[in-house]
């Protein structure tokens, strides 16, 4: 062989290398995971994502208390701060002028760059004292909400309404990023037919703008939603940390993330550590889905925009 | 050339300058190394730094909690353990010899509250501490709580209950009492580093049970003696088992174990509960924190080293602890523990 050659040859065994480590990581660390939590998954059994007993010392590993508190604090992130996401990118894309795009882009991209315990910190100070009083009250007596299952019960502050919260504020940038960049990318062409054909600047953005963007807008929606539930230390100290399913958003409840948190430290026994490596199997696995689905969406509109 | 005389004559420099194999103790080496408790913390680096400039014996302390403490000691990454809550018998026949305990300081767990307003101490008994926790008394004007407090008015607001969200010593501590005082308490959570809670919102840590306390009127939670009086939170007296109402003070801990104390007998492994002590002074919720040691320390320097340590913290450094909100032993209890020292096998060839 040429030296030319020879040089290609090392240079993409060398490159192929690389690339086959990243796959073969994530495959060690999930056999890995699997393999720890193997002795409490077999011990508990199905019963580990029904039950809702969570008594390490007497046996019992019933996460769905924890499961269920994951899903519905990322659901309500989810359901706040797609509205808020979605206007801004709207915003910023067609309505705002050009120059605006930057410096507020960035501003939202900040809120990204706040470490999670600074947000947890917050929240505790001024999140949790907001909602005991003026925000609570208002939703129960003012709106009259008090009475049904979303909203009854006493509120303590620490509660899966604050958990959502700060949830939602810390996914915006996320989904924000991600549309914003999907709807610049809409061609101007499309926007520039539906004026044609007299359409409003809402009817247009409405009809022609979104439908185009809408595999995007919806992984980066997704992508929201996996970084809302791998979340730990914010959750952990606004939620309340009661294993408990309750209807309410005003009781308080507990994620997965938040109990390996707070037993890693102090779990001695072998089967304690690995039923909390079970719980983490099961978040691995939420959030691996999850994050699968975001990319296999997101890169869907780069293959043509109407479904 | 001027380059490559630059470049050698600077490695040249740095070849004179390492570290001999004779030098002892050169900055950066550690002689001992231990990991548990955070309780003791504080008291625990005080007594570090001054040792080491007492003797150039550099210990280092990592505080993992009291579970992390016992597992590392038992897999033998450090030399010393450090727990809030003595070992099970599974767990000392899990390590690789038998471990001694030497109790080092006195803690206390404290009942915190958070009622604005409330000028007097609140008054409550054991049982009532026990029933509040277990959701059994939610109203804070509850006729047993006004019973024992005479003439204070007191809300008619729910009672918030704080605990633990994370397994500790203290929450061990805590249960204990309540396990002590209470049949119910004992028939059903029981004592642990973590229990299943019937009511209430779990905090992380003592931080987070007392901020917890802290931003929530009506709330009644429980956490070491230290972090209510750094916050500043409303401490409760509690009921000791002679019938007195004591507030969690240095002398109430040491009255504790001095009960205790008395009533050692010539072999004990120093394993015990001091929770609900007799004597009229004893604050009920005090205990002990433990260095925990292996018996057989096959390492004879470092052995060595970690038996000097021990006698001058149970002699010099008890004098330390009042200043920094710990209660020191009885005189008696240390000097039996200092004599004890002398029973570890510092070299043996296991």
């Amino acid at each position: 062989m040429k030296a030319s050659q020879r040089g290609d040859r090392l240079f993409q065994i060398l490159i192929t290398s690389f690339a086959i480590c990243i796959p073969l990581l994530l495959a060690i660390i999930a056999i890995s995971i699997l393999i720890a939590a193997w002795p409490a998954l077999s011990k508990a059994g199905l019963g580990f994502l029904t039950d809702s007993h969570w008594n390490v010392s007497a046996g019992e590993f019933g996460a769905a208390p924890a499961i269920y508190g994951t899903l519905v604090s990322s659901a309500l992130a989810l359901l706040l701060a797609t509205p808020l996401a979605l206007g801004v990118s709207i915003f910023l894309a067609e309505i705002a002028p050009k120059w605006l795009r930057t410096p507020v882009g960035f501003t939202i991209d900040l809120l990204a760059a706040i470490p999670s315990v600074v947000y947890g910190l917050w929240g505790i100070f001024f999140l949790i004292p907001l909602l005991r009083d003026p925000v609570a009250p208002f939703i129960k007596d003012t709106l009259g909400l008090g009475a049904t299952p979303l909203f009854s019960g006493p509120n303590y502050g620490y509660s899966m309404l604050a958990a959502g919260v700060i949830l939602a504020i810390m996914i915006l940038p996320y989904i924000s990023a991600v549309t914003r960049e999907v709807l610049m990318a809409v061609p101007q062409s499309q926007r520039d037919a539906a004026l044609a054909l007299g359409a409003t600047r809402w009817e247009m953005i409405r009809d022609a703008v979104l439908p185009y963007a809408r595999s995007g807008i919806i992984g980066g929606i997704i992508l929201g939603l996996g970084r809302a539930l791998g979340e730990t230390m914010a959750v952990t100290m606004l939620i309340g940390n009661r294993p408990e399913i309750s209807a309410s958003l005003f009781a308080p409840g507990y994620t997965m993330a938040s109990l390996i948190a707070n037993e890693f430290s102090e779990a001695t026994s072998d089967m304690h550590l690995s039923a909390l490596m079970a719980v983490g199997a099961v978040l691995f696995g939420i959030t691996l889905i999850v994050n699968a689905l975001a990319r296999w969406l997101v890169w869907r509109v780069t293959k043509g925009g109407v479904s | 050339m001027k380059r490559l005389l630059l470049a050698a004559a600077a490695l040249a420099a740095i070849a004179c300058s390492s570290d001999s194999k004779d030098s002892p103790r050169r900055s950066g080496s550690v002689d001992l190394t231990g990991a548990g408790a955070t309780f003791p913390y504080p008291l625990y680096s005080k007594w570090f730094s001054d040792y080491a400039g007492l003797t150039g014996v550099r210990i280092n302390y990592q505080s993992i909690g009291s579970g992390g403490g016992i597992r590392q000691l038992t897999e033998g990454t450090v030399d010393f353990g450090a727990s809030d809550s003595p070992m099970t018998d599974e767990e000392i026949a899990r390590a690789r010899g038998p471990v001694l305990h030497f109790p080092t300081v006195l803690g206390a767990v404290v009942v915190t509250y958070n009622l604005p307003g409330l000028e007097p101490t609140l008054k409550l008994s054991g049982e009532l501490v026990a029933d509040i926790f277990a959701g059994r008394i939610r109203k804070w004007n509850d006729p047993r709580i006004a019973s024992l407090n005479a003439g204070v008015s007191l809300p008619g607001d729910d009672i918030i209950v704080v605990h633990r969200s994370d397994g500790s010593g203290t929450t061990f501590v805590f249960t204990d009492y309540l396990t002590s005082v209470s049949p119910s308490w004992a028939a059903g959570p029981g004592r642990g580093k973590e229990v299943p809670w019937p009511v209430g919102l779990g905090g992380k840590g003592n931080e987070g049970v007392s901020g917890q306390v802290k931003q929530t009127p009506g709330a009644i939670g429980y956490v070491e003696l230290a972090y209510a009086k750094q916050n500043n939170l409303r401490t409760a007296a509690i009921q000791n088992a002679s019938g007195s109402f004591i507030e969690p003070t240095p002398a109430g801990m040491t009255a504790a174990a001095a009960g205790a104390a008395a009533a050692l007998s010539a072999d004990t492994d120093y394993r015990l509960s001091i929770v609900n002590a007799q004597g009229a002074e004893a604050y009920p919720i005090s205990s002990f924190t433990w260095i925990l040691v292996y018996h057989d320390q096959r390492d004879a320097v470092k052995g060595a080293k970690l038996a000097d340590f021990l006698r001058w913290a149970l002699t010099e450094g008890e004098k330390q602890a009042a200043s920094l909100d710990y209660a020191p032993l009885p005189e008696s209890m240390a000097e039996r523990l200092v004599a004890r020292i002398d029973s570890l096998k510092v070299g043996s060839t296991q």
